[in-house]
C-alpha cells in the first residue's frame, strides 16, 4: 500500500508517478508530487517508480477561479 | 447614425499622474431626471490613499458618502464608481489594465464589485481621474463623453434605434474617432437593451482590435451594473486618450517594473504551453479539467461531468483563433479569445457573421454543460447576445439552469413559460428565452431576468410553485447565481463560495484543489485561515487594478519544488513581483503582511458598508442544499459509491436504508459543519459570532471612522 493524499492506494511493482496520475484520474497540467517529503520534476514523472508504503502528496496548484 | 445633442460642457484641466494617482476623482450627477447635471473635480485626500490604496477601495468610499442606509439600488444617489487603482495601466507588467466597478446592486441590495479589462480605466486615470462617479438619472438617453487630451467632458442626449451593446459601441468608436487610428485611443463602457429589465445587467468595456478592424468586449458581467448604467439613461461611458504611453503613472521606479516584466514575460513564454495554456487556449481549457474532478456543473450543479464532455473540447471547436489575444497592452499572457466569422442563426442579427468574444470558460460551462447542451456553436451564439443585449453569463446561465429543473419537476408549465419547453437541453426554446429578456415584454422572460432569488418569489406567489423545493435547489447566495464551480465535496470552497462579502462569485477563494484533493486543509481551523488568506490576498488586486491570472495561472518552474505546501499555492515569486511592482510605481515600500493588512482594511469596511445597508450579518450568509450535497435520488445514484462512503465517514451505515433517507443524513451532517465552518471564519477574520467586525478589528485596521462606529455602535 502507499498513501496518496492521505488515502491508502494499493501499489505495484514498477507503478511511477505518471501511472499514479492515470489510474487517479489526476489530469491537471500544473500537479507537483513529493513522495516522502522529496519533490520530483514533472519530467521524472514517467521514469520515477514509487516504493511500496510510500508517502505520496499530489498538489494540484491553483488555477482557474 | 443618429445625432447627438449637447447637453452639457465642462473643462477641466488634467492632471498628470505622479506615482500612479493622480489625486483627484471626477464625479458627475445626472440631476433627478430634471436636468440638473453636475460635473465636479473632487480631490482624493492622503488618507483616501492610506487607507482604501484605490480601484475597488476607491469605490467603497466613494458610495459610502453618496448613499444613504434606505438607498435602494434604483435611486439616484446610488452611483457606478469606476476605478483603476495605482498600478492599473502600466504596460510592463502582464495584468494590469484591471478596472473596478462598486454600485449597490438590484441583485443583492447591497455593495457589489465587478471588474473587466480593456481600455477604459487606464484611459480614465491618464485623463487626470483615479475615479469615476456617475449618479443621478436623467431624463433621456445620455452618453457621458471624457476627453482627456482636450480637458473636457460633454454630456450628449442620443436616441439610437439600437441601444444593444456591440451596435452602441462600434458606433461610438466610430463617432469620437477622427480616423481608423484613432479609433485605438477611445474606450466605451456600455450596457443593452436586456439590462432595461433584466437585474443582471452587464457592463461591456471596449478595447478596439486594429487587427479585426472592430471594438472587442470586455465584461464587468456580475452584479447588475449595467441595470444601473440603464437605470440612470446612460447608454455609454466613453473616455478618449491619444498617444497614451508605458509611463503614464509617472512610477517611481520604471526600471523595476522593467525587470519584474521582463522576468514575468519570460516566465509565460517558457511556461504557459505547458502549464495553462492561456495563450493557446484561454481559461476555457478548464473544461475538461473541471469534468476530470466532478466539478463542471451539469444540469443546475446536480452532477459534475458528463460523457458528452468531448463535445465542448475548446481545442476541436474552435472557441479561440489560436493565437494570443491581450485586453491590455503589454499583457503576454494574452488570455482574450473571440470566435470570428461566426454566423448567427436567430434573433435580430440572424444571418449577420460576427466576432464573439470568448466565451470563457465560466461562458462555456454556464451556457453549456449547466442548462445540460454540449453544443459549442449553440452556446456562442448564446454568448454572442448575452453580450449583445448584456446579461452577465454566469447568472444566466445558473438562472436558466435552475429554470429547466423547475420545468422538469413541474413547479413551472408552458402555461407560466408563454408557451417554451424549457427542459434541459431546450437548445432553440432557451435561445428564444434569451431572445425575450431582450425586449421586455415578454412577462415570464422579465421575472426569470430577475434572478434567482426573485423568481423562487415569483414563481412561488403567481405560478403556486413549491417554495421550499426551490430553496433547496436555486443556486444562488445572497441573491447572486452562484458561478460554475460545483463546491459541494469540498467544505472550504462551501465559505469560498457563501461566506463571502457579495456572494458566490469566484473571485474571493477557490479552494476545491486545495481541500477536495490535495486534502491540505483537514481542519476548521486550516479551512479558516485559507478563507482568511486568499479572499484578502485576492481583494489587493482590486485595490491596485491587476489581473488575477498572471498571479497564479502561470508560475515558476521551481514553484511546487521550491516551496511545500499552501505556501506553493500562494506563488511566492509572484507575490514578491507584486511588492516590487506597488513599491516601483508608488514608492511605497510594502510588505507581505501589509499587502494582507490593505485589503483587510477594505474588506471589513466593506462588510460594515453591508451591515448599514441592513445586510451584513450571519442570516445573509445563506447556502443551498444543492450546494453542500445531492438533493434528489438521481444525483445519488450518480456516484453511489463515493455518497455512501461519505454517509459511512459521517457515522452512518448507508447498508439497506432508502436513497431519500441517506440524503436526508448527509445534508443534515453537513448543515451542521457548515454552522460549524462559519463559525471558525468569522472568529479568524476577527467577526463576532453574527459575522460583524468587531470594534477591536476596525481599531486594529485603522477605519473606525465615526461613521463606521456608528454603524457598529447601532448593531449593538
Amino acid at each position: 500500500m502507499i498513501l496518496v493524499n492521505g488515502k491508502e492506494i494499493p501499489w505495484r511493482k514498477g507503478m511511477t508517478i505518471q501511472t499514479l496520475l492515470d489510474e487517479c484520474g489526476y489530469t491537471f497540467r500544473m500537479i507537483a508530487v513529493w513522495i516522502d517529503g522529496t519533490p520530483y520534476r514533472n519530467d521524472q514523472f514517467e521514469k520515477v517508480c514509487i516504493e511500496d508504503g510510500a508517502d505520496v502528496q499530489v498538489l494540484h496548484m491553483i488555477s482557474g477561479g | 447614425m443618429e445625432e447627438m445633442r449637447l447637453l452639457a460642457e465642462w473643462k477641466y484641466e488634467p492632471k498628470k499622474l505622479y506615482r500612479g494617482y493622480s489625486k483627484e476623482f471626477l464625479s458627475v450627477d445626472l440631476g433627478r431626471e430634471d436636468g440638473a447635471f453636475s460635473c465636479d473635480v473632487l480631490p482624493v485626500s492622503e488618507d483616501m490613499i492610506e487607507k482604501f490604496t484605490g480601484g475597488r477601495g476607491f469605490g467603497l468610499k466613494i458610495l459610502w458618502d453618496k448613499v444613504t442606509p434606505r438607498s435602494k439600488w434604483d435611486d439616484p444617489e446610488n452611483a457606478l464608481v469606476i476605478s483603476g487603482g495605482p498600478i492599473c495601466g502600466i504596460t510592463q507588467y502582464p495584468g494590469t489594465g484591471k478596472t473596478y466597478t462598486v454600485f449597490l446592486s438590484p441583485l443583492t441590495g447591497q455593495t457589489y464589485n465587478s471588474n473587466a479589462g480593456g481600455y477604459f480605466g487606464p484611459f480614465m486615470k491618464a485623463s487626470g481621474f483615479d475615479a469615476l462617479s456617475v449618479s443621478g438619472k436623467a431624463s433621456e438617453n445620455v452618453v457621458l463623453f471624457i476627453d482627456g487630451d482636450e480637458g473636457v467632458v460633454r454630456l450628449f442626449a442620443w436616441e439610437p434605434e439600437d441601444r444593444n451593446s456591440y451596435t452602441v459601441t462600434e458606433a461610438l468608436h466610430d463617432h469620437f474617432a477622427e480616423n481608423e487610428e484613432d479609433k485605438r485611443n477611445i474606450s466605451v463602457i456600455s450596457s443593452g437593451e436586456a439590462a432595461e429589465h433584466s437585474w443582471w445587467g452587464a457592463l461591456n468595456f471596449s478595447f478596439y482590435d486594429p487587427r479585426r478592424g472592430l471594438p472587442r468586449l470586455k465584461q464587468a458581467g456580475r452584479g447588475g451594473g449595467g441595470t444601473v448604467l440603464r437605470d440612470k439613461k446612460i447608454l455609454a461611458l466613453v473616455v478618449k486618450k491619444r498617444n497614451f504611453s508605458g509611463t503614464e503613472n509617472n512610477p517611481a521606479d520604471l526600471s523595476v517594473l522593467q525587470k519584474v516584466g521582463t522576468k514575468l514575460h519570460r516566465e509565460i513564454r517558457q511556461n504557459d504551453d505547458v502549464q495553462c495554456l492561456m495563450r493557446k487556449i484561454g481559461t476555457a481549457h478548464l473544461n475538461l479539467v473541471m469534468n476530470d474532478y466532478d466539478i463542471l456543473p451539469v444540469n443546475n450543479f446536480k452532477f459534475g461531468r458528463h460523457e458528452d464532455i468531448m463535445e465542448i473540447d475548446p481545442v476541436r471547436y474552435g472557441f479561440t483563433q489560436g493565437y494570443a489575444d491581450g485586453c491590455w497592452y503589454g499583457c503576454s499572457l494574452a488570455c482574450a479569445k473571440a470566435v470570428d466569422g461566426f454566423e448567427l442563426l436567430t434573433g435580430p442579427c440572424r444571418g449577420q457573421k460576427v466576432t464573439v468574444d470568448g466565451p470563457e470558460y465560466e461562458t462555456a460551462a454556464s451556457l453549456g454543460p449547466n442548462v445540460g447542451i454540449f453544443d459549442p456553436l449553440w452556446t456562442i451564439e448564446a454568448n454572442f447576445y448575452a453580450d449583445h443585449y448584456a446579461l452577465d453569463t454566469i447568472s444566466l446561465g445558473t438562472g436558466l439552469a435552475f429554470v429547466c429543473e423547475c420545468f422538469e419537476l413541474g413547479l413551472i408549465t408552458e402555461e407560466h413559460t408563454n408557451g417554451l419547453e424549457l427542459n434541459f437541453g431546450a437548445k432553440d426554446d432557451l435561445l428564444e428565452l434569451i431572445h425575450r429578456m431582450m425586449d421586455g415584454r415578454d412577462d415570464f422572460a422579465n421575472v426569470v431576468s430577475q434572478g434567482i432569488r426573485r423568481m423562487k418569489t415569483l414563481f412561488a406567489d403567481k405560478y403556486g410553485a413549491d417554495r421550499e423545493i426551490m430553496e433547496r435547489i436555486g443556486m444562488e447566495g445572497q441573491g447572486l447565481e452562484v458561478s460554475q464551480y460545483r463546491c459541494q465535496e469540498s467544505m472550504a470552497q462551501w465559505g469560498g463560495y457563501f461566506l463571502t462579502l457579495k456572494g458566490p462569485q469566484h473571485d474571493e477563494a477557490w479552494l476545491i484543489f486545495m481541500d477536495m484533493v490535495n486534502k491540505q486543509l483537514p481542519t476548521f481551523e486550516d479551512k479558516a485561515e485559507a478563507l482568511f488568506y486568499f479572499p484578502n490576498f485576492r481583494l489587493w488586486f482590486s485595490l491596485v487594478g491587476v489581473c488575477k491570472l498572471p498571479w497564479n495561472d502561470v508560475e515558476p518552474s521551481d514553484n511546487r519544488i521550491r516551496y511545500k505546501g499552501i505556501e506553493a499555492a500562494k506563488v511566492p515569486e509572484h507575490v514578491q513581483n507584486y511588492l516590487e511592482i506597488y513599491e516601483g510605481v508608488t514608492g511605497k515600500p510594502l510588505s507581505r503582511e501589509e499587502m494582507i493588512l490593505q485589503s483587510e482594511r477594505v474588506y471589513n469596511y466593506e462588510r460594515i458598508f453591508n451591515l448599514r445597508m441592513g445586510k451584513g450579518t450571519r442570516q445573509y450568509h445563506n447556502i443551498p442544499d444543492r450546494a453542500l450535497g445531492p438533493v434528489f435520488p438521481d444525483e445519488w445514484e450518480a456516484r453511489s459509491e463515493y455518497f455512501d462512503g461519505k454517509l459511512k465517514e459521517a457515522g452512518h451505515d448507508p447498508e439497506g436504508l432508502p436513497v431519500e433517507e441517506k440524503i436526508s443524513l448527509l445534508q443534515a451532517h453537513r448543515r451542521r459543519e457548515w454552522e460549524k465552518l462559519v463559525d471558525a471564519v468569522y472568529e479568524r477574520r476577527g467577526w463576532t459570532p453574527e459575522g460583524i467586525p468587531t470594534i477591536e478589528t476596525v481599531k486594529r485596521l485603522g477605519i473606525d471612522y465615526p461613521e463606521v462606529l456608528d454603524v457598529l455602535e447601532r448593531r449593538g
